[in-house]
């Protein structure tokens, strides 16, 4: 299955991420490849650092060693500044020259998009306002054509496909609803569909399933393989329900204290000793 | 059971008609104030200050109700605004009169333009500054962009009033002899105008992203929108609208000087887009009103009353004020968010709310309110009798503990002896 999926060309290629925080290492040299429609799982003890790989990826922290391509095309390049210079302790120093950061707008408009572990919806504005103005960065006309509705053809195809994503997520029903009104896996979903309302190629969930119950983890499950073949999607996903990741992931990726432990096809990781050690712990 | 009661959407073409025969009133209204057949010249003074306030009260609600960006700069704008009319409108004749200790600078003496343009010129000149002081004071949030702002505010004032800036502002003397008003359409449709625009650009996706900002900033650029950008674009269109409103006032005023631009204006701005709601146009507009209206006609208050002879002490000029704040207050407590909230005026909410008073009275004539209460009681009656058979039987039981407790010790006793 490995050899299989890398003849596809990869969309996300992480390379040497490190990110301290002063003298924590949140994230150490972190390699990471996700190819074309394939998902693939992260996963490890709480506080093994994911959720801030997930940051590095979107730009929202610059990462203090490390390079980030998408498409092959570099998105975000550090290297050790400042005080991290005299902090920075590992291998790959001088290995990434260049400079180049990213803001998490700019990522998105790449093609990466993201939820959240702690659901952080528009609160106020309605499920439909919600997926209505992640599709701002599509727009194409400035200020003044916007605002004298000379781009009401763009707009109509904008509330178009609000209506199509809201369909296909089955929230169509409640989309006058104000967000944070909805239940719990209600607004996971919503979050799934802002995120792909901004067109993307890349989808990073983080915990889509956490809080749910094993039913609806399961639908969940399902459901992510669909929106991956309909929107012709890679996804990385953080997930710790492990009857979810290994039901769809095509390769996991373990993660503990901030360095990769292991990766591979579900079944691998599931016999690694590596991987049961952190996990579990070892016998005395 | 008792009836839902279902909110009904009147159809489209009910509503445009509703809307036009609105705006025809308005321009009615605005006629017969303006021939005088109507009110006095004072209620249309009131009325001019209150449409002057209603624009500045939406641009600065722009920033910080939809935006989410806490600005007080407001009163600056203002300032450049109306010095810019006030310096290009006075009568080439009059301004040896204005400047008259010392003479106006060479370079503009003969130049003056009319008003139109001088408003266009006072609106740009004052989004030109909020562009360049927004690029470094936008990164700020919350409370110390509030105090960024204030203190540009004051800087503008400041450098008006400034000995080198005497030959072109006039400094603490201030300028007068700006030609006024001949008719009250004008400050009405420009601000009509400006409002007109601001709602297009919130309800363009534009404004969308600006809510969103507001909601949460975080999620907001991880949807792809730059938050400077946007943050910047609204403070531009604010500031903008807050110098054509400037302008207005200092033709409204006839005579404007540094001190009529102090962080008190901001406070009675940020009062009116308070009580108005943070995020809503008519909300804003509505309490503008009320609060130029109330103002005014509070002024009973200030003035000496007597009851039979006898004055009563405290009302003395500066009791309109504190009735002021204490409707204010009462206003604050019982609409926490404002009058309007973030909701805006549709006709489909005022027909729901007509609609809301016969239902009611049906449901009362049905009885329902009767069953429903009936239904409540009977609930709680049933919740105590289960309280009263649970507590009946653990007093039962410690009864039992007790006693068994006293044969034990009597038991003991006993033994002892």
């Amino acid at each position: 299955m490995q050899n299989n999926a890398e003849a596809k060309p990869n969309v996300l290629r992480v390379t040497d991420a490190t990110m301290q925080f002063g003298g924590v290492v949140a994230l150490n040299n972190l390699n990471l490849e996700v190819n074309k429609n394939e998902i693939i799982g992260l996963i490890g003890p709480n506080g093994a650092g994911k959720t801030t790989a997930f940051n590095v990826i979107t730009g929202v922290y610059p990462p203090t060693n490390g390079a980030i391509y998408l498409n092959e095309h570099m998105i975000i390049s550090n290297h050790p500044q400042g005080k991290m210079k005299t902090l920075y302790a590992g291998e790959n120093n001088g290995k990434h020259n260049e400079v180049k950061v990213l803001t998490p707008d700019r990522i998105t408009k790449q093609g990466v998009a993201r939820t959240f572990q702690n659901i952080r919806l528009f609160k106020e504005l309605t499920v439909y306002e919600n997926v209505l103005i992640a599709q701002h960065v599509k727009l194409k006309a400035n200020v003044l054509e916007a605002t004298l509705k000379l781009n009401y053809k763009e707009e109509r195809v904008m509330h178009l496909e609000t209506l199509r994503l809201l369909e296909i997520l089955g929230l169509i029903d409640v989309k006058d609803y104000v967000s944070t009104s909805l239940p719990y896996g209600k607004q996971r979903h919503l979050e799934i569909a802002r995120a792909l309302a901004t067109n993307p190629q890349l989808l990073l969930l983080d915990e889509p399933a956490a809080g749910m119950n094993p039913q609806e983890s399961d639908e969940l499950m399902h459901f992510v393989g669909r929106i991956r073949n309909d929107f012709d999607l890679s996804i990385l996903m953080i997930e710790h329900h492990m009857q979810v990741i290994m039901g769809i992931c095509d390769r996991i990726y373990v993660l503990d204290y901030g360095s990769l432990i292991a990766d591979g096809t579900p079944a691998e990781i599931q016999k690694n000793p590596k991987v049961i050690k952190a996990y579990l712990g070892v016998e005395e | 059971m008792p009836m839902e009661f279902i909110n009904k959407k009147l159809n489209k073409s009910t509503k445009l008609i509703l809307t036009l025969l609105l705006v025809l009133a308005c321009i009615i209204l605005t006629y017969m104030l303006d021939k005088g057949i109507i009110g006095t010249s004072y209620t249309v003074r009131i009325v001019r200050i209150a449409v002057i306030y209603s624009l500045i009260g939406v641009s600065m609600n722009l920033v910080n109700g939809f935006t989410g960006v806490f600005s007080l700069g407001q009163a600056g704008f203002m300032a450049i605004g109306a010095y810019c009319v006030g310096i290009f409108t006075i009568p080439v004749d009059a301004r040896a009169n204005v400047y008259y200790l010392e003479p106006i600078s060479d370079k503009i003496a003969g130049f003056v333009l009319p008003f139109g343009v001088a408003l266009l010129m006072g609106g740009l000149l004052a989004a030109l500054f909020a562009a360049l002081i927004g690029a470094p004071i936008l990164k700020l949030k919350s409370d110390y962009l509030a105090i960024a702002t204030l203190g540009f505010s004051e800087i503008i004032r400041a450098v008006i009033a400034n000995e080198q800036m005497w030959p072109i502002t006039n400094g603490s003397l201030g300028l007068k002899s700006i030609p006024g008003f001949t008719t009250l359409f004008a400050p009405v449709l420009i601000s009509a105008a400006g409002i007109t625009l601001m709602v297009l650009l919130i309800n363009s996706s534009y404004g969308r992203a600006f809510k969103a900002i507001r909601e949460d900033e975080t999620a907001a650029e991880s949807m792809g929108i730059n938050l400077f950008k946007h943050k910047e674009l609204s403070f531009v269109v604010s500031a903008f609208f807050a110098g054509i409103g400037g302008g207005l006032l200092a033709t409204h005023l006839t005579a404007i000087d540094s001190n009529q631009f102090k962080i008190a204006v901001t406070y009675e701005l940020l009062l009116i887009i308070v009580l108005g709601g943070l995020g809503s146009v008519t909300g804003t507009v509505i309490s503008a009103f009320m609060i130029s209206f109330g103002k005014e006609y509070l002024r009973f208050f200030d003035a000496a009353q007597s009851i039979g002879g006898w004055q009563i002490p405290i009302f003395r000029p500066g009791l309109r004020m504190v009735i002021f704040s204490l409707l204010l207050m009462a206003v604050v407590l019982f609409w926490r968010r404002g009058l309007m909230g973030r909701k805006e005026f549709s006709w489909d909410g005022i027909y729901n709310f007509f609609r809301k008073w016969p239902w009611r009275f049906k449901k009362l004539m049905r009885g329902d309110y009767k069953t429903e209460a009936k239904t409540k009681r009977k609930s709680i009656a049933a919740g105590k009798a289960i309280d009263s058979a649970a507590s009946k039987s653990k007093r039962a039981g410690r009864k039992a503990d007790k006693t068994a407790d006293r044969e034990k010790k009597k038991e003991v006793k006993a033994d002892a002896e």
